[in-house]
């Protein structure tokens, strides 16, 4: 796997951590549960920290603190299970997250382009994917008919000229 | 007393989707062509195959099925099936029934 | 080879602009290569499954079946004839209409998709989320735009929503499909109750009009009447409120059971006051943030595509005479239109025998004819698998009426015990458990005397080849359901259901019939009744009278020896 962010490739600077595992030194990424478990602990280390969501894990149960956190990584189990589509939304509006958002898991270059417009700005992809993949898969689509995160003006707005 | 019960293996070709039969090591258009397996262990074998070929993308969704072999004819035991050999019952001029 | 056509009429319909023309186009690429990818490989079978069911695509019992997207149910003249032409270049020569006001070809070769979306496209067409996850394309009453009864024509709001959930980058991989339907008259006749999510177009209290939202309808394996979840929707709100539905759909569905899946089990879970709370705390989000208000400009630019067309005054408001079969046909195929001297013609595709719904490439020719002759270059698809003519002239029923008996089209059967639903069944689809088709035919046979189908009345047989409900089962007066006993074909009776503004779920009889037996059940209910009925009663009014106890004995009651 390699670590594709903000449109290049990018150095994984976060360390996965498991639920029963020490903590190394610098950037970790744990389960919500570890999160909920250690959160004054891990808030206080004065490093970068990511959670990683589960599917079924709504990113409001992280609270006031997701402004917290440097990283939210959002997994795709399945995928065919699109809640982290609605997560990665929800994070970029009402949560006013402007941290990293990862795409991780079992998702298609085929959802790259959704995943995008709904806010996800990094992705640990295989190490097959090439650049080149990337900026097809954003641009197979020009236009767009739904607002979203990404701020692009919709086809009503270019129709009306705004 | 029914007839005993044989298994076939289908599939459908993926460029097309027409619905295939398992013979020996390839597939066949017509049911009647097809190989009949005796028994389990030869019929799950014949899938396994199957299953490893899909990496080939010549067939999809490979399945048994069950037939009786009555008065030297095959026939599948399941109305689907029988409909899936031969075409649509209420369109005699399409699918396998029409080339018949 | 094709007779030359008549120059094609435009109808007041919607049109591509440059950008939705690029975007189906880029669409139509993009499949292409998913295919591509496919065939060589690079993508698994898995992983192609909910991509090419997104773009309408099945591998069926036989072949691949290609669904195409009917929005709302409107087509012109140069649309049919493209279908037509498909249904003989690239399919077997025929097409069906479905419960869902789309087309679906039978036979069709993976590898020439790519080439029938391009030939879509050059008409304005696509395959775009007719099946799969997602939103589907969007139904509508088939009168829209032409009856009297209706507050506005449903249909620009329609297109809003068309475009609105096309590629909706949140709500393409929801935990289940996600149909929507829109209404504008009391009389409903776009099944809106029965709908996961359903939009009525309404007038408040203050004669501003506005839109009532539903949710949580639908049939299948556990049917649900749809739940209101709010009453008025001011107009430039709508789209926003449709994502919050949406949205907390997305969120807090079940994914661990696909049977529990669609939003009817979700909202039904929670109750309806828990997911207008829900709903509401999502709309008040997006309505602050502004980004989905519809202004004012775009409806009123959409809805100039269909407006009204210039309907002559001066005609006769009165229907011709022309003979006993015409006079047949006007009872149950005319219904009254908005403008005087104009009326709206229904052709049933239920000719006694006939596949139910089923069209072939040359029928499809003649209709787009008669459409640019009589019914200015337009026709509708409805949800009983029949076509309308929505703005023809009084004066020229006759000769649409003998047109159409030419195409033998003319059954004088529109909401009669023959005008049968089915679903495609076994014979085609692949997870269906019995088939429908020869069941709806022997029904019609049976019922084929005319006089003793206007004896009936209305009557509406709804036929689903599984559990999964595609002929609407839950929802006929008399519906029917396919299973399968142990590989063989079993029928069981529903009584009572209705798909209109009355709406309700049939209850099952009991034990079911076989294949030969379930046309002569049939008749023993419809004894009933015909005996026990009062005047003015028609069966699914008599039903709920009685109740289920006399049909069930009399369906069970064979006849003497």
């Amino acid at each position: 796997m390699k670590l594709l962010k903000h449109g290049a490739w990018a150095q994984d600077t976060f360390t996965p951590v498991a639920d029963d595992a020490a903590l190394p030194h610098g950037a970790v990424i744990v389960s919500l549960t570890r999160f909920q478990k250690d959160r004054e602990a891990l808030l206080e280390r004065n490093t970068p920290l990511g959670v990683r969501l589960q599917s079924h894990e709504n990113p409001e149960l992280l609270g006031d603190d997701v402004n917290r956190l440097s990283l939210v990584a959002l997994e795709f189990p399945k995928f065919r299970d699109g809640r982290a589509f609605s997560w990665a939304r929800l994070l970029r509006t009402r949560l006013g997250f402007t941290g990293e958002i990862r795409a991780v898991g079992d998702f298609l270059y085929d959802q790259i382009n959704y995943q995008r417009r709904v806010g996800f700005d990094a992705w640990e992809v295989p190490d097959r994917f090439t650049l080149e993949d990337f900026q097809r898969a954003l641009t197979e689509m020009t236009n767009v008919y739904q607002p979203s995160t990404d701020g692009r003006k919709t086809i009503r707005e270019l129709r009306a000229g705004i | 007393m029914s007839a005993p019960v044989f298994k076939m293996l289908t599939a459908n070709r993926l460029r097309d989707g027409d619905v295939l039969y398992r013979k020996g090591g390839g597939w066949v258009l017509t049911l009647a062509e097809a190989d009949l397996y005796a028994d389990a262990p030869a019929a799950e074998a014949a899938l396994a195959q199957a299953e490893a070929e899909l990496a080939q993308n010549i067939v999809v969704a490979p399945y048994l099925f069950d037939v009786r072999q009555e008065d030297g004819a095959v026939r599948p035991v399941k109305e689907r099936e029988i409909i899936r050999a031969a075409g649509p019952t209420v369109r005699p001029d399409t699918g396998k029934q029409a080339t018949a | 080879m094709n007779a030359p056509f008549p120059a094609p009429v435009a109808p007041n319909m919607y049109r591509y602009d440059e950008f939705d023309a690029r975007f189906v186009g880029e669409r139509v690429e993009q499949f292409a290569g998913q295919v591509a990818r496919r065939l060589k490989g690079e993508l698994t079978e898995d992983q192609f499954k909910p991509l090419r069911l997104m773009n309408g695509l099945y591998l069926q019992l036989h072949a691949y079946m290609l669904r195409v997207a009917v929005p709302y149910g409107t087509l012109s003249s140069r649309q049919i004839r493209k279908l037509a032409h498909i249904a003989r270049t690239y399919d077997k020569g025929f097409g069906h209409f479905t419960t869902r006001q789309n087309l679906q070809f039978n036979w069709i070769k993976l590898v020439d998709v790519p080439a029938i979306l391009r030939e879509l496209a050059d008409v304005e067409m696509h395959c775009i989320q007719t099946s799969g996850n997602c939103v589907r394309n969007v139904t509508a009453d088939q009168f829209a735009g032409a009856t009297p009864e209706e507050i506005e024509d449903p249909r620009p709001l329609a297109e809003i929503i068309r475009q609105w959930s096309s590629l909706h980058p949140e709500f393409v991989f929801l935990a289940r499909k996600f149909k929507i339907a829109v209404g504008a008259t009391p009389h409903d006749r776009a099944a809106l109750q029965f709908h996961d999510m359903a939009v009525e177009v309404v007038r408040n209290a203050e004669g501003r009009v506005g839109y009532k939202v539903m949710a949580g309808g639908g049939m299948g394996r556990t049917p649900y009447i749809a739940h209101v979840m709010r009453e008025f929707v001011e107009r430039e709100d709508i789209l926003a409120y449709l994502e919050a539905v949406l949205r907390v759909y997305n969120q807090d569905s079940r994914r661990d059971n696909i049977h529990k899946q669609r939003i009817k089990i979700l909202i039904n879970a929670i109750g309806p006051e828990e997911m207008r709370r829900r709903v509401d705390r999502e709309f008040q989000e997006l309505k602050r943030m502004g980004t989905l208000q519809l202004p004012r400009e775009e409806l009123d630019r959409i809805t100039a595509y269909f407006a009204p067309p210039a309907f002559e005054t001066g005609l006769p408001d009165t229907l011709p005479e022309a003979g006993p079969d015409f006079a047949n046909w006007t009872r149950t195929n005319v219904h009254p239109h908005r403008a005087p001297g104009y009326a709206i013609a229904t052709i049933t595709l239920k000719t006694i025998g006939q596949v139910p719904g089923d069209c072939s490439a040359e029928q499809l020719d003649v209709i787009a004819d008669i459409m640019d002759e009589f019914s200015l270059g337009e026709v509708r698809v409805t949800h009983e698998q029949n076509l309308v003519l929505p703005h023809v002239r009084k004066k020229d029923l006759p000769a649409i009426f003998a047109k159409l008996q030419e195409l033998d089209f003319a059954a004088p059967n529109a909401g009669l015990i023959t005008d049968i639903i089915a679903c495609p069944g076994l014979d085609y689809c692949d997870l269906a458990n019995a088939r429908s088709i020869p069941v709806a035919q022997a029904i019609a046979r049976k019922f084929a005397d005319l006089d003793r189908q206007h004896e009936i009345g209305e009557l509406k047989i709804k036929i689903s080849g599984c559990i999964n409900a595609c002929g609407h089962h839950h929802a006929g007066h008399i519906g029917i359901l396919g299973v399968d006993k142990k590989g063989v074909e079993f029928y069981q009776l529903l009584l009572g259901g209705s798909g209109a503004e009355d709406a309700s779920i049939g209850e099952i009889m009991g034990p079911g019939f076989g294949e030969h037996d379930i046309a002569d059940a049939v008749e023993r209910v419809v004894g009933v009744y015909l005996a026990q009925r009062r005047p003015e009663e028609r069966f699914l009014d008599t039903y709920r009278r009685i109740g289920m106890a006399p049909f069930k004995q009399a369906a069970f009651q064979k006849e003497a020896a």
